[in-house]
């Protein structure tokens, strides 16, 4: 049991939750600063001082429209990625009435949840399942366009285990399928949205060389302010409100332009991407040593989603077997370590990651996942000081724990002790079928 | 041997790891509103209480290692259908006094399932133990209630060391014979005899019994009324359909 004679020797805050948010640089704040009662115009209004408001709003849209490689009028400011999904996804589909939309099962709830509610308003939606690691099988993509296939909506990098897609390839498919369309004279066009708010402080975000006609951003993961959102959106993209108003952002988000918020995501994004490389390189090395001592310190653990190249440098998830990870964020909050989980008992819903399940593993290895996303303050020093301690915390929970996994497990290892009661609430709504266990010698 | 050296080095220090001091023990509490979730005692802002840490980072009677043949009188295990934990317990009864001597436990299960079924276990075997037919009578609530409160949407988990019990008590009774002791609860009593219900022909079926012999061998009761083995045949069909199938 632990002790309570000694006192712990680092009282400092261990932050490995970057995925989740992260802090907003004094540079963004600083040029944030200004706008809230210095400047505070309405960039509508004809005034002076609401043209130094407009001038402000244009210059950060020019600064992101440079960063992305695409023109000012495709930048839309809004309240948050997950709102920016929502306008991509809700907006093109209500947009083309009655189409098809395709896109992952390991998605953000943002992406996901919109596309539910685009078939409950009767819109036809494919979930493409994902190999082991998270990826999207580009032949079962082929195979899941249908002509009325309008959006594809695939996230450039994962929030949880840190797959990056083939985003560039996805969309030399899209182009060819265009190129078919023209061809058979069918006049439904496909467009490519991608999620990059993962993905904006580490990787390549230019149009172009992607090839999307949406892409999402937003400011909390990027060291810029909380409560932004950026939707790129290809000229020629239709796309319907979700709200009238005002007319503000082409007519497509109404509402007082957040001038302050505005100008830091412009900020924030200029620094992350002019940092980008640097701290890709740094924090891959880092990962790659977290990962591998972790490995080597405790038994018995799995990582989930791919390694290297193509997987998030700033990403480490990995599912404890036989342990819960309420329980170990708990312990680790202990410490003053603050990392993140995919178990049920740490969600509002009780719902076991999706993303995990969506990978193929059995609900346990949800339970037992644990994420660490590295960031800019992140050291060698913080990653060794997790290092120490978790060893000992897993030790202990592992004793307190009357599972004992397979490692290949692919189904849940328990089922018995839900007789009287049924399987837990989502193995019913997947309509679970268990493989008949062999009868053991009890 | 350098090598060694350097392995020895990391174990001596995840050792004094292990021995640092939490510091939540120590932290201030959380002024209100800052959470969701209200503590329904003080209808203040959640902070866990001093109790719920204490048992949660100092949980009593774990059973740390793997029992010995007839160390215990009956185990069960239970899953919670809201979150897919499952407890684990065994327990000692004394035969002559029926009061409960031992219960040990097992979880895998977030800090609300270890702080309650630790404060379960305290309750159930201070004093001296407390008489089987009383410890049944333990609601979630009065757990709660110890552990000055949980937030509510942890409150399944609660529940958890409960319903654990109660089927450890089951097999109990079952295991020694008092077949008409066992509790009957949103089940049906199949053979009424042994008082077997639908939920222990499920379990074994969950258990891999395929066919009437494997569910006696799982229930180790044998079959108590002939009368009941057409409908225990079909459940072992019903059930075999429904999660198999
Ligand atoms: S027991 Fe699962 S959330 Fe507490």
């Amino acid at each position: 049991m632990m002790q309570s004679s000694k006192k712990i020797k680092s009282q400092k805050r261990t932050y490995l939750d970057h995925a989740a948010t992260t802090s907003t640089d004094t540079r963004v704040v600083r040029a944030m600063q200004p706008f809230f009662s210095k400047m505070y115009g309405n960039p509508s209004s004809l005034y002076a001082d609401g043209r130094m408001a407009k001038e402000a709003l244009q210059k950060a849209r020019s600064s992101i429209a440079t960063i992305l490689g695409a023109r000012p009028e495709e930048i839309i400011f809004t309240g948050s990625g997950t709102e920016s999904d929502a306008l991509a996804i809700l907006g093109v589909m209500r947009a083309y009435s009655g189409k098809h939309m395709i896109t992952d099962t390991i998605e953000h709830h943002a992406v996901l949840y919109n596309a539910e509610l685009l078939e409950k308003e009767g819109f036809p939606v494919t979930y493409l399942p994902v190999d082991a690691e998270g990826f999207v099988d580009i032949k079962k993509l082929v195979v899941a366009v249908r002509p009325d296939t309008v959006l594809i909506s695939i996230m450039y990098a994962n929030n949880e285990i840190g797959t990056i897609q083939p985003i560039a390839e996805i969309a030399k498919l899209v182009r060819r399928i265009r190129k078919e369309r023209i061809i058979s004279g069918n006049e439904t066009p496909i467009w490519l949205h991608t999620d990059a708010c993962q993905a904006a402080g580490y990787l390549d975000v230019n149009i172009e060389r992607l090839g999307v006609d949406l892409l999402t951003l937003n400011g909390s993961k990027i060291y810029g302010p909380k409560g932004m959102g950026v939707l790129y959106r290809r000229r020629g993209v239709k796309i319907a409100p979700l709200w009238l108003g005002g007319g503000q952002e082409q007519k497509l988000r109404s509402g007082t332009e957040n001038i302050a918020g505005i100008v830091g995501i412009a900020r924030a994004l200029e620094i992350a991407q002019s940092h980008k490389d640097g701290e890709n390189k740094r924090l891959s090395k880092l990962r790659d040593y977290f990962i591998r001592e972790v490995f080597a310190r405790i038994p018995k653990i799995v990582l989930n989603g791919p390694e290297g190249e193509r997987r998030l440098s700033n990403n480490v998830n990995i599912s404890i077997l036989d342990i819960e990870g309420e329980a170990m964020l708990l312990y680790l909050d202990a410490y003053g370590i603050e990392a993140s989980t995919g178990s049920a008992c740490d969600s509002a819903t009780l719902d076991p990651s999706h993303v995990i399940l969506g990978i193929g593993r059995p609900y346990e290895f949800a339970h037992a996942s644990m994420r660490f996303t590295l960031g800019r303050a992140t050291t060698k020093k913080d990653l060794d000081y997790v290092l120490q301690v978790m060893p000992g915390i897993v030790e202990k929970l592992r004793k307190i724990s009357p599972i004992n996994l397979d490692m290949n497990a692919t189904q849940m290892s328990h089922a018995s002790a839900f007789a009287g009661q049924g399987l837990p609430h989502w193995e019913k709504k997947r309509g679970t079928k268990l493989k008949t266990p062999s009868p053991k010698a009890q | 041997m350098k090598q060694k050296t350097k392995k020895q080095n990391v174990a001596t220090k995840i050792k004094k790891a292990t021995k640092l001091q939490p510091a939540v023990l120590k932290r201030k509490p959380v002024p209100p509103g800052k959470y969701e979730v209200v503590n329904q005692y003080t209808g203040q802002g959640w902070v866990y209480s001093d109790i719920v840490k204490q048992h949660f980072f100092q949980p009593q009677n774990l059973l740390l290692d793997e029992p010995k043949k007839g160390q215990f009188d009956a185990e069960g295990e239970v899953g919670s259908p809201a979150c897919g934990d499952t407890m684990r317990m065994w327990v000692k009864i004394d035969k002559k006094t029926d009061r409960v001597k031992e219960l040990k436990w097992k979880t895998f299960g977030c800090g609300s399932a270890i702080a309650s079924t630790s404060m379960f276990s305290v309750m159930v075997t201070e004093n001296g133990g407390m008489k089987v037919d009383e410890a049944l009578k333990i609601r979630p609530q009065d757990v709660m209630a110890r552990l000055s409160g949980l937030p509510d949407r942890k409150i399944h988990c609660s529940v958890l060391a409960d319903k654990a019990f109660r089927k450890t008590i089951n097999n109990y009774f079952h295991a020694s014979g008092q077949h008409d002791r066992v509790i009957v609860e949103g089940a049906k009593v199949i053979d009424a005899r042994l008082n077997i219900t639908d939920k222990d022909i499920e379990e074994a079926v969950l258990e891999g019994a395929q066919t009437l012999e494997d569910v006696q061998k799982k229930l180790k009761v044998g079959v108590g009324d002939p009368e009941s083995i057409p409908e225990i045949e079909q459940l072992i069909r019903f059930f075999k359909e429904k999660y198999y199938g």
